[in-house]
């Protein structure tokens, strides 16, 4: 197995180019497990440890450029207020040793279903910056998945950082595991109200082949909240519309049983996701009139 | 001792009833302990097992020719290569060393490869090609025993089973006034211990072998493994290495033979190490149960009957399954004074995963079918289950289903009064930190949905060894000078799992003799049999021996002392590294004087009281020496909509009678407890249709973490056992018997539902458990056998071949 290390992104970009296919490390949570469990022998690493550019977040109009290499535990310390979905979400990642190394492109990296990121990457709108010698491109989040474990990244292709909008509306993020801490998603809900343009942004975790947005549930609240004059008047949530967007959120859904949880029990607990973040993101509006 | 074992040693007097602390304590907190999967020594091979991807299967053909081609690769055996007898076994010599032609579990090891470093090691067992004629495994443990069912080993699938038959049932179906039945099922739990299987094992020049291992017990390794290697037993020389948790998942051998067998061809020292997934594979698990319990009450809630059923899956080979299914039925009925029984256990043979001691030892199972079943009686009587157990609480002289007459303490009122008059913890109101709700962090209610409940549970077991066994332990203790101080050594063969026993060891002998110094010397084969680190046995029986050989060293002191001082032994007494005059007071002489250059060794073994074994038809029988008794509340708080719970405290009362180092008898019922909340609600092996194993992972295996086990206050009794050293009692298994069932029926109690297995999943707790899972709905049972006379040849279905 080849090792490579960079020392700069310019670095890193040349030898993805030499070698493509090498698998980029950061925190190592997700590789090296695949590594010691045999799963896995990729021809060459890619270490980004020691490269500055990725460990490195800034805000530029109103969006928060977040390094590729920012460890889980940065998000939480730094970003709680920028990016509170995504913070959340960093909270309910492992153990602290975990938050320490894991980072957040190497989530976006892994591309697993049950990634924690995503939801709320989702929900933000976020894009992802990708480079490498044949230049920089942008992807929106929604359309980085493209299967199981598999993302849009071409062999020569790095994950330099993701921006996000700095958070103008309520977030809020929610995942269910079957133990109270350091657990795998069984499934997770992200949801954000952009109230600045009127939308609605979700994430679903763990319930379909790739992490995804509910976009039929986000119009449904979206419209309705449009239509009753809600935004502006930031009066009570109806009951109904908040029943109505979790059974759309299931409809989006299109989980499996495995050992983790039955789909079943996937769908029932992200319509009870989708109904408490939705009155919780909704209280927060209204406050913070 | 070699250089690859350090003593335990303690230099402060720190007598019986401290909490003396742990010689290895710092070293394992600051990562210093040097565990077994630590060893090493130049020149060794690092080993690997090839295992089988079947649970039922042919082998039709090993081809080990591009394996061995491999550079680095120094040895790849099969069956074919095992030096002596092809199977071993902790009851029964019936599992293979190594497959021979067929293979009855999934990860039955088929061949070992050696070769310089563990990453050649792995690549090279990859390139063990095993051609395998699957045919289809026998999974559902009651059709195990259909007629016409595939016998996995042997002629039928029935490993055991045992009948108690207590008082007169028909008279007691008169009498009960109300009768509730109902089915349970405890899924497969895992040991879940840290430090994953490992030894080195080092060829001797008389053609022997050194073994150093993590165990629960080296001398029944050794008793299986040496005939295995074809040597004689003095020729196999086993050393206890560092154990990283054992829980009765050490009993069984896992590496012992494979890694001796290897070195004894090699010539050269080998070392194996499981990672966490072969663990899994490695060792038994607890055997899954089904159960049917019925009970029959006065309408004023006093116990008439109960009849149950047990059915334990052991899974392709025998372990320890016999006894297990023994202990399950045992205590059947609980903690309870019950007049009439009748209770059938039936353990079987599957291609599932095989099964044998995890702590409890089939006690924890018939404890949550039998606390289950109360709780449902005492809904059906409107009586509060607490008052229901209280007014059925077994007691000194109670006679038990076996026809034994419970003769030590039985606290069982007591610690189930002293639980009920521990304050609850408050309601938390307003705003709550997340941590502190089911779901923690991952943000899941902010109260939504929360129920409170309230569970009880007691239970009781046998401590050491039931039914006829003469068991033993033996100590070795020697007194000498060493740098101008006298110094005790204490030699055992007691494996120290991190129970303490080393600890407790060292307080004896300084008890005893008086000596500041001691030295707990590492266990090995070399001194006699110490027994095994279960059944809560380990520090009763060593106690008994380290106490029995240190009054024989004390004995000897004081008759010198007697001649030297002129004052009668019977005086005398060790005192502070000395001999003072127990009527005055004086210092007669200091040991370092009285011994000089002179060592007094003395060995000691120890027994406890005969038992009987049960009669086969009756169960009827004297078989156990001692009881133990502990009891839990729990409180939790479920989310009734995510079907998710926090246990928000899990108390426990338990006479211990006593605590030898109450700090290490705390340690051992958190512990306990935490493993039985484990069970409650999350830890699971998940074994599907075909036999696999679905999580030998640590993702996916769950066990409790930090945020899940609650703050646990525990109520100590401590009255003295009438035939035990000190009065001491076991303490390791207790807590872990009564903490399921009494989280699971908080949780019964705060939702309202049946809940008749645990783990209880959030599943089952909404309703989403999807159809024809057998976790979700378990197999009707065919009825438990009818009263003696009732039916003719009514006997529990069977198959016979």
């Amino acid at each position: 197995m080849v090792f490579l290390h960079a020392t700069s992104l310019a670095d890193a970009v040349a030898a993805l180019s030499a070698h493509p296919g090498a698998v980029p490390i950061a925190g190592g949570t997700d590789v090296m497990v695949e590594v010691n469990f045999d799963r896995r022998r990729p021809a060459a690493l890619l270490d980004l440890t020691r490269v500055p550019e990725l460990s490195r977040w800034w805000v530029e109009d109103g969006r928060v450029r977040l390094g590729a290499g920012i460890p889980y535990a940065r998000v939480i310390a730094e970003l709680g207020d920028r990016l509170p979905g995504l913070a959340m979400a960093a909270r309910t990642v492992g153990s602290p040793q975990i938050r320490n190394r894991g980072t957040v492109g190497g989530n976006l990296g892994a591309a697993s279903p049950a990634g924690d990121s995503h939801p709320p990457l989702l929900a933000a709108g976020a894009e992802v910056e990708l480079v490498s010698n044949r230049g920089r491109r942008r992807v929106p989040v929604c359309e980085f998945y493209t299967g199981v474990k598999r993302n849009v990244l071409a062999p020569d292709e790095l994950i330099e950082a993701v921006w996000v909008d700095s958070v103008a509306g309520p977030q809020q993020f929610s995942k269910i595991g079957t133990r109270n801490a350091m657990v795998i998603s069984v499934a997770a809900f992200a949801l954000a109200l952009h109230p600045e343009r009127q939308q609605v942004g979700t994430g679903i975790g763990s319930a379909a082949p790739t992490p995804r947005r509910a976009r039929e549930a986000e119009e449904l609240l979206a419209g309705e909240l449009d239509a009753a004059g809600l935004w502006e008047s930031r009066g009570p949530l109806p009951a109904t519309l908040a029943e109505e967007f979790g059974s759309r959120v299931c409809a989006a859904a299109a989980p499996i049983d495995d050992v983790r949880g039955s789909a079943a029990y996937r769908v029932h607990s992200l319509r009870v996701m989708a109904r408490r973040t939705l009155t919780w993101a909704w209280n927060d509006y209204r406050k913070a009139a | 001792m070699t250089s690859l074992m350090q003593a335990a040693e303690t230099t402060s007097w720190n007598g019986i009833g401290t909490s003396a602390r742990r010689p290895d304590g710092l070293l394992k907190v600051t990562g210093r302990f040097s565990y077994s999967s630590d060893l090493w020594v130049e020149g060794a091979v690092f080993a690997v097992t090839v295992r089988s991807p079947h649970a039922a299967a042919r082998i039709v053909s090993v081809d080990v020719s591009r394996a061995l081609a491999l550079p680095g690769v120094r040895a790849v055996l099969t069956h074919e290569d095992v030096p002596g007898a092809k199977t071993y076994g902790m009851k029964l010599a019936d599992q293979p060393v190594l497959a021979v032609d067929q293979v009855r579990y999934h990860g039955e090891p088929v061949a070992l490869v050696a070769a310089d470093d563990p990453q050649t090691a792995r690549r090279a067992a990859d390139l063990v090609h095993v051609e395998y004629a699957p045919y289809e495994p026998v999974t559902d443990p009651e059709a195990a025993l259909l007629p016409g069912a595939r016998p996995v080993l042997g002629s039928d699938n029935l490993v055991r089973h045992v009948k108690i038959r207590h008082g007169d049932l028909v008279a007691a179906r008169e009498l009960a006034e109300v009768v509730v039945s109902g089915d349970y099922e405890v899924g497969m739990q895992d040991q879940a211990f840290l430090g994953p299987e490992s030894g080195l094992a080092i060829p001797s020049e008389d053609g022997g072998v050194e073994l150093y291992v993590s165990s629960q017990w080296l001398h029944k390794d050794l008793e299986q493994l040496a005939p295995c290697l074809g040597l004689p037993p003095d020729k196999v020389r086993l050393t206890l290495a560092g154990v990283g948790g054992a829980f009765g998942g050490r009993e069984d051998l896992s590496v012992q033979a494979h890694a001796c067998m290897l070195a004894l061809r090699l010539g050269r020292p080998v070392r194996m190490v499981y990672s966490r997934e072969e663990s899994f594979f490695g060792h038994v698990h607890r055997h899954p149960a089904r159960m049917h319990f019925e009970h029959g009450a006065t309408r004023d809630g006093k116990l008439v009957y109960v009849r149950a059923r047990l059915l334990l899956d052991g899974g392709a080979y025998t372990s320890t399954s016999p006894v297990v299914i023994a202990n399950a039925c045992y205590f059947a009925a609980g903690a309870y004074e019950v007049p009439h029984a009748q209770i059938d256990g039936l353990a079987v043979y599957t291609n599932n995963p095989p099964c044998g001691a995890m702590r409890g030892f089939g006690a924890v199972q018939s404890a949550y079918g039998v606390e289950s079943n109360l709780d449902r009686l005492a809904r059906e009587l409107a009586m509060d289950p607490l008052e229901l157990r209280m007014r059925n609480a077994m007691r000194t002289g109670t006679v038990l289903p076996t026809g034994q007459e419970v003769d030590g303490p039985a606290p069982v009122r007591e610690l189930l009064a002293s639980l009920q008059e521990r304050p609850l913890p408050a309601e938390a109101t307003g705003e709550r930190d997340l941590r502190t709700l089911p779901g923690g962090v991952a943000n899941t209610t902010h109260g939504e949905g929360l129920r409170r409940g309230i569970g009880y549970a007691v239970g009781v077991k046998a401590i050491g060894y039931s039914g006829g066994v003469d068991d033993v332990s033996t100590a070795c203790v020697t007194l000498e000078v060493a740098g101008g101080r006298p110094v005790v050594s204490v030699h055992t063969a007691a494996a120290e799992c991190g129970q303490g026993v080393t600890t407790v060891q060292a307080q004896i002998a300084g008890t005893e003799l008086g000596v500041t110094r001691v030295v707990v010397v590492p266990a090995d084969t070399r001194v006699g049999d110490a027994g095994s680190a279960s059944a809560s046995r380990m520090t009763w029986m060593s106690s008994g021996a380290v106490q029995g050989a240190c009054r024989l060293v004390a004995r000897d002191v004081l008759a010198r002392a007697a001649r030297v001082s002129g004052r009668p032994a019977t005086v005398l007494a060790l005192v502070h590294d000395g001999v003072v005059d127990s009527l005055t007071g004086d210092r007669v002489c200091s040991i370092v004087d009285l011994l000089g250059d002179d060592r007094i060794e003395h060995v000691h073994e120890y027994h406890h009281r005969p038992t009987q074994g049960i009669d086969p038809e009756t169960g009827q029988g004297d078989a156990h020496i001692a009881f133990a008794f502990a009891a839990h509340r729990a409180v939790v708080e479920v989310d009734v909509e995510l079907g998710l719970v926090k246990v928000v405290e899990l108390a426990t009362a338990q006479d211990v009678g006593k605590a030898m180092n109450p700090l290490a008898v705390e340690g051992q019922i958190e512990g306990g407890s935490a493993q039985g909340l484990g069970l409650a609600l999350m830890e699971e092996l998940v074994v599907d249709d075909s036999g696999r194993l679905r999580n030998p992972s640590f993702t996916d295996y769950l066990i409790p973490t930090m945020l899940d086990v609650p703050p646990m206050p525990i109520s100590l009794f401590e009255l003295p056992h009438p035939d035990s050293p000190y009065g001491l009692n076991g303490v390791g298994e207790p807590p872990t018997l009564s903490s399921t069932p009494a989280i699971v029926n908080a949780v019964r109690a705060a939702t309202g539902l049946d809940l008749p297995r645990a783990p209880v999943r959030p599943e089952h707790l909404t309703g989403t458990m999807p159809a024809g899972n057998r976790a979700a709905t378990p197999a009707a049972l065919p009825a438990v056998t009818p009263p003696p006379g009732t039916a003719p040849g009514g006997q529990p279905t069977r198959a016979r071949h």
